[in-house]
């Protein structure tokens, strides 16, 4: 790789990564080229770039991932050096190879570094040729089904079968007992010959309770490698990270080391240079014993790199800057020291409730209130790939930002980072922010009882229901009651809502539901009523909930903060009214987590609408599967009609009522906007 | 700027026991208006709502803006008038915001004796109707009402101002801009019907609302015809075969959507212009309204202290201070509203007469609101005013009230007798709205003076029969006279009976009376053209 100074840098990337390389960039006093889809034409990353160029349509691999339109961009700009961030080009050696070709500094490492790593059974050999421990497993050539069973045997189940060329858990399967083998590996098989065209397997030994710990490493040209520490990523769903923390809970110096050198082994045996992590499985099924193995490293700046910029107080996108341009690392490894604990947590445009379906929409407000939670600036940082009006289309990866916390220690970073959730105010897509706190607050995360396992072992509680209690309804309550109240656009007297009854005490009534039950009939058990009285405008709120009668005061803070005061109690939190066309959703945040109460408004226009029943609307962008029933013919409430796939996932519509399907306004396979009107339904009278 | 001062003090004995005293008038008054607004009890509510129907009083809640005031009209209307209870009439009316939009509310509570109108019932009805009028206010009828209570139909339906009038006065107040808007949620029957028929939108809920010229039963004798009420006169009828309803609605809560949203397409302006000033709450504290005022009508205090304590900033520009004193009068703001303010201070006087009329022409020429309190005993009566004319002079003051077309508003918050009440915009002088305050009384004199008039004459004649008439014997002939003038002149008395527009709690007059001042700012100030002045 060329190893020139360049003062133009093209950032291959969109979103939160393409802003945070150019924020670095800026600082130096590079200049940053940005490039969009159709998609991204006005998105957050052009707009902060000082140039950048269209690079084609909306999809990916006729933007993102087309090389000659990108290198054609860095040539059209002058840009000298290209930062490929994370997924997209990445890790793709064959646009390094493109890059080098015509002269423009691909930052990251060599093309045999990353083919080196790409291929998982190669690379696994090399690593047990640098001395770096594996799981014990099989990655030989011999593929035949007697062979693969007496390695399986031989390493001892459980087991995992995998697809050499695999990835995203396809082709991937435990296999509990000798007994079950045969079946998991022609099953296996199939799919990775479907998924990859290639049916090599590999097994390796299966860790029961292991925890991904990963190792940030460091290379330059002049040979020298650090390891700025390691990550601890065990939190996963489904194989993808929400929450990262840095340094893993338990570590010690000597097993921190241990992985560190091991790390840089693992670089240096395949020439690397560049930021790289290596990741490995910390095993803790046989107790605290520090076994690890190494699992893969990826070859790029990883998701979750600030929580190490953080610990360290270095600026990892400046080393690779840096690193390109032919100087030396920063820093020796003596050099580098951990100061406190840092968390991320990945904000999504999904949602937990629905089997994390991806959401789109247009973000009415994001926004984090630090001044409002109380929060330091410099404890805190939202990397951030959008803004407040932005648009999240179905195109990319759903991740909106990340937010990143820093603390004396693990307890206080967390306390933060519980803080920073409840003052993120996300509005107009769903997001998997209260899954995030409900995470984030378990006591087994605050006692660091992690492994890779632990969403599908705590479900139970990650995904409970929320209870409401009589608390929940008070607050929610005066926060309806303060809207009211400001709402006054005059000073005609008939302008104070506040609820002025003759010969009586002001009366304001507040039914406020669980959001699932929005739609409900008015008399629904679900809607609970809060009637506030009090004497005059001075005076506090008498609250009725039940039976229970409560003195309520509500203070407005700075920003979203308030302070509800209950009976004598004050309690600050945050506390939003997300208006959504109708209706009104009251948002009540606190570092244990958030609650969510809609206030059904007696003077709400669309109270009790009847007419949006009889059609049933796209919910996101995606593609018609197939249609379930047949035009005309009686369907039953709750029973399928249509399925629509978006984003890789099935999204089923449901009949609203016993009726019939009048009309499909689509057939399977045809494109859906979100919004679209599928089909028209006729409710039975 | 001439902020009032205040004289009184809140420790002396005189002003705890007179708070003490109003304290427990109001607690009455609140307790009575808490339950009127039960309407016709638990169990008729219970059946009611288990019909999937709204109460009335949740009915008006639905109705209007989320949380504005409701400024709810005569509630003690009926109030110990009938043999048996009829809560508020049957019918809830008031003032109240839809919208953004003032509005009369007229709403039949079915709960009460199935919502059937009595003469009050008719009353109070076309008392609403003319507040609208009179204060260019959109109408809405919440019809649910089994229509002339038949064993009253002399008493409401024959005359002027019975049964027939409410459609009068919907032909007429629709003629004048005033938008009548129906929402049927129960029986429209016989002339019922013309409610929503008359109106000029009409709303009817499936399954509860039916509108008939002649019900199923009717129908059955008079025609043989057996049909349920629903196929007779139901939403489907009237929304779909009939036209005589223009929105359907799925149920008492939709329906009142639909008014909403009648509302809001109603394309309303004020008219009334006034100069206005940012509110400010008054510098005096209201509270002591009870301990200056309290409940015996003997004990005189400076009506100065109860305007301190009502208008914006205790700020009162008093005009002719110093001539006639007995009546005061003078500029301030209520709710950032200019009023000008006519209050008695003792017996009326030439003077006072004159000062009035004086004051009253010149808020007339300025199109400046007319506040009257009223606390009077009368006009003073001997040779020396007989014969400088005091009839004359109290003449051109009841001339100017009666004249003045600027929005009048009057609140009893005393005595209320004889001519003094004439001169001070009593209820036949068309104050925009008339309020009393639970420790006022109104009749033709006191009853104490009433009682010695008649026992004067009756002396008289026993004089002339040489007949004796024992103390004892005069007392026990002036008790009768004296108690039925305190039942009488009792503020229930006369709300039940539509003497007033309700009874208030007199620390709610600043905000009853800044709702009724903005809502009147609904209708243009017209020029006063004054009749002849006896000079």
């Amino acid at each position: 790789m060329s190893q020139t100074r360049f003062d133009k840098v093209l950032i291959a990337n969109r979103g939160e990564i393409a802003c945070r390389v150019m924020r670095t960039a800026r600082r130096l006093g590079i200049a940053s080229v940005a490039v969009y889809s159709d998609a991204d034409a006005h998105a957050l990353h052009v707009r902060e770039a000082d140039e950048s160029v269209r690079i084609g349509p909306a999809a990916a691999r006729d933007s993102y991932l087309d090389m000659d339109a990108v290198l054609e961009a860095a040539h059209r700009t002058g840009a000298g050096a290209i930062h490929p961030g994370y997924g997209f080009l990445s890790e793709n050696a064959a646009f390094v190879e493109a890059c080098a070709r015509t002269g423009v500094t691909f930052i990251g490492p060599p093309a045999a570094a990353i083919s080196a790593m790409g291929d998982k059974s190669a690379a696994k050999a090399r690593m047990q040729h640098a001395g770096v421990p594996l799981v014990p497993g099989y990655h030989g050539d011999d593929q035949s089904d007697e062979v693969l069973k007496a390695e399986a045997d031989k390493i001892g189940y459980p087991v995992l079968l995998k697809a050499s060329a695999g990835g995203g858990g396809k082709g991937m399967r435990v296999v509990e007992s000798a007994a079950g083998f045969q079946a998991a590996l022609d099953g296996c098989r199939r799919e990775s010959q479907a998924a990859f065209g290639d049916q090599r397997m590999l097994i390796e030994k299966y860790l029961t309770r292991p925890r991904h710990v990963e190792v940030q490493v460091f290379c330059d040209t002049h040979d020298n490698g650090v390891y700025l520490f390691e990550r601890d990523c065990s939190v996963q769903r489904r194989h993808q990270k929400v929450l990262e923390e840095a340094p893993a809970p338990g570590m010690t110096a000597e097993l921190r080391q241990a992985m560190g050198e091991a790390a840089v082994r693992a670089a240096k045996e395949i020439g690397y240079v560049g930021a790289g992590t290596v990741e490995f499985l910390l095993d803790f099924s046989q107790g605290h014993d520090g076994s690890f193995y190494f699992m893969e490293m990826n070859t790029r700046l990883q998701v979750e790199h600030p929580v190490t910029e953080m610990i360290t107080g270095q600026d990892l996108v400046e080393w690779q800057l840096r690193v390109a341009m032919g100087e030396p690392l920063p820093c020796t490894q003596e050099e580098l020291t951990i100061t406190g604990h840092s968390f991320e947590a990945r904000l999504y445009a999904e949602d937990p409730e629905q089997d994390f379906l991806p959401a789109t929409g247009t973000l009415e407000r994001f926004a984090l209130d630090l001044e409002g939670a109380g929060l330091d600036p410099t404890r805190v940082r939202l990397d951030s790939g959008v803004e407040s009006g932005d648009v999240v289309s179905m195109h990319y990866d759903p991740m909106l930002a990340k937010l990143i916390v820093h603390g004396d220690d693990r307890a206080q970073a967390l306390a933060t980072l519980n803080r920073a959730l409840a003052a993120l105010d996300v509005r107009g897509v769903v997001t998997n922010r209260n899954f995030l706190q409900r995470l984030a607050s378990h006591p087994a995360f605050q006692a660091a009882e992690v492994d890779t396992r632990f969403i599908d072992h705590h479900q139970e509680v990650l995904f409970a229901a929320h209870e409401y209690r009589t608390e929940d309804y008070a607050a929610a309550a005066l926060v309806a009651l303060d809207q009211l109240g400001r709402e006054r656009e005059s000073a005609s007297p008939w302008d104070r809502h506040d609820g002025f009854r003759l010969n009586a005490v002001h009366r304001i009534r507040v039914a406020l539901c669980d959001p699932a039950h929005a739609q409900n009939e008015d008399d629904s058990p679900a809607i609970v009523t809060v009637e506030g009285h009090r004497e005059s405008d001075q005076d506090p709120w008498k609250l009725r909930i039940g039976d229970k009668t409560l003195s309520a005061e509500l203070q407005r803070l700075t920003g979203d903060a308030v302070a509800i005061t209950l009976d004598g109690h004050r309690r600050r939190i945050q506390a939003r009214l997300v208006r959504h066309r109708e209706s009104n959703i009251i948002v009540l945040a606190d570092a244990h987590g958030e609650t969510r109460l809609f206030w059904r408004r007696l003077d709400a226009v669309d109270h009790g609408h009847h007419e949006a029943e009889s059609t049933l609307t796209a919910p996101m962008h995606g593609t018609v599967v197939a249609l379930l029933v047949e035009a005309g013919n009686p369907v039953e409430k709750g029973m399928p009609l249509m399925v629509m796939e978006a984003m890789k996932m099935e999204h089923t519509l449901t009949a609203p009522t016993d009726g019939h399907v009048a009309n499909f306004h689509f057939q399977a396979g045809d494109t859906v906007g979100q919004g679209d009107v599928l089909l028209e339904f006729a409710a039975d009278e | 700027m001439s902020i009032l001062q205040t004289q009184i003090n809140p420790r002396s004995e005189g002003f705890q026991a007179n708070d003490a005293a109003m304290r427990a008038e109001v607690g009455k008054l609140r307790e009575l208006t808490a339950a009127i607004a039960q309407g016709g009890g638990e169990k008729a509510r219970t059946r009611h709502e288990s019909r999937g129907k709204l109460f009335v009083r949740d009915r008006i809640d639905h109705l209007l803006d989320e949380g504005s005031p409701f400024l709810e009209l005569s509630a003690l209307a009926a109030h110990e008038v009938y043999d048996s209870p009829v809560p508020a009439a049957g019918i809830v009316t008031g003032i109240g915001r839809v919208s953004g939009v003032e509005c009369v509310i007229v709403a039949n509570d079915a709960t009460v004796k199935g919502g059937t109108y009595h003469p009050l019932t008719v009353k109070k009805h076309l008392r609403a109707q003319e507040i609208a009028r009179k204060n260019r206010l959109p109408c809405i009828y919440l019809v649910d009402s089994g229509g002339a209570h038949l064993p009253s139909q002399d008493e409401v339906f024959p005359d002027r101002d019975h049964f027939g009038r409410i459609f009068y006065n919907q032909a007429t107040l629709s003629a004048e801009g005033i938008p009548q808007i129906a929402v049927v949620m129960g029986s429209c029957t016989a002339g019922g019907a013309y409610v929503p028929a008359m109106a000029d939108e009409s709303i009817i809920v499936k399954q509860q609302g039916t509108i008939f010229l002649g019900g199923p039963p009717l129908v059955k004798a008079a025609t043989g015809e057996s049909i349920s009420a629903e196929d007779l006169g139901g939403a489907d009828v009237h929304a779909r075969i009939s036209g005589v309803a223009d929105h359907y609605a799925d149920n008492d809560a939709h329906a009142l959507q639909l008014a909403r949203r009648a509302v809001s397409r109603l394309n309303w302006h004020k008219r009334g212009r006034l100069a206005m000033r940012e509110p400010r709450a008054p510098r005096l504290d209201p509270n002591e309204l009870y301990g200056i005022v309290g409940t015996d009508l003997k004990k005189p205090y400076d009506v100065r202290e109860v305007i301190g304590r009502i208008v914006d900033d205790s700020d009162f520009d008093e005009f002719k201070r110093y001539y006639g004193d007995t009546l005061v009068t003078g500029f301030a703001h209520l709710h950032g509203y200019p009023v000008g303010i006519v209050a008695n201070n003792g017996v009326l006087f030439s003077e006072s007469a004159l000062k009035g009329a004086h004051f009253i022409e010149l808020c007339a020429q300025r199109g400046i609101p007319l506040l009257f309190l009223q606390n009077i005993t009368g006009f003073m009566v001997g040779s020396k005013y007989e014969h400088e004319g005091i009839a004359k002079h109290g003449a051109k003051l009841v001339t100017a009230v009666a004249c003045a077309k600027v929005p009048k508003f009057t609140v009893l918050i005393g005595g209320s007798f004889g001519a003094g009440n004439y001169g001070m915009c009593g209820r036949a002088y068309d104050p925009n709205l008339l309020f009393m305050w639970p420790n006022a009384r109104i009749s033709v004199m006191g009853g104490e003076q009433a009682a010695n008039v008649l026992a004067q004459v009756k002396r008289e004649q026993y004089e002339r029969e040489g007949r004796e008439w024992s103390a004892e014997e005069e007392e026990a002939f002036k008790r009768p006279t004296r108690d039925a003038y305190e039942h009488q002149g009792h503020p229930y008395y006369a709300s039940a009976r539509l003497w007033d527009d309700g009874v208030i709690d007199p620390l709610q007059t600043r905000d009853v009376l800044g709702l009724a001042l903005a809502a009147a700012m609904n209708a243009e100030i017209e020029e006063t053209r004054f009749g002849v002045f006896r000079m």
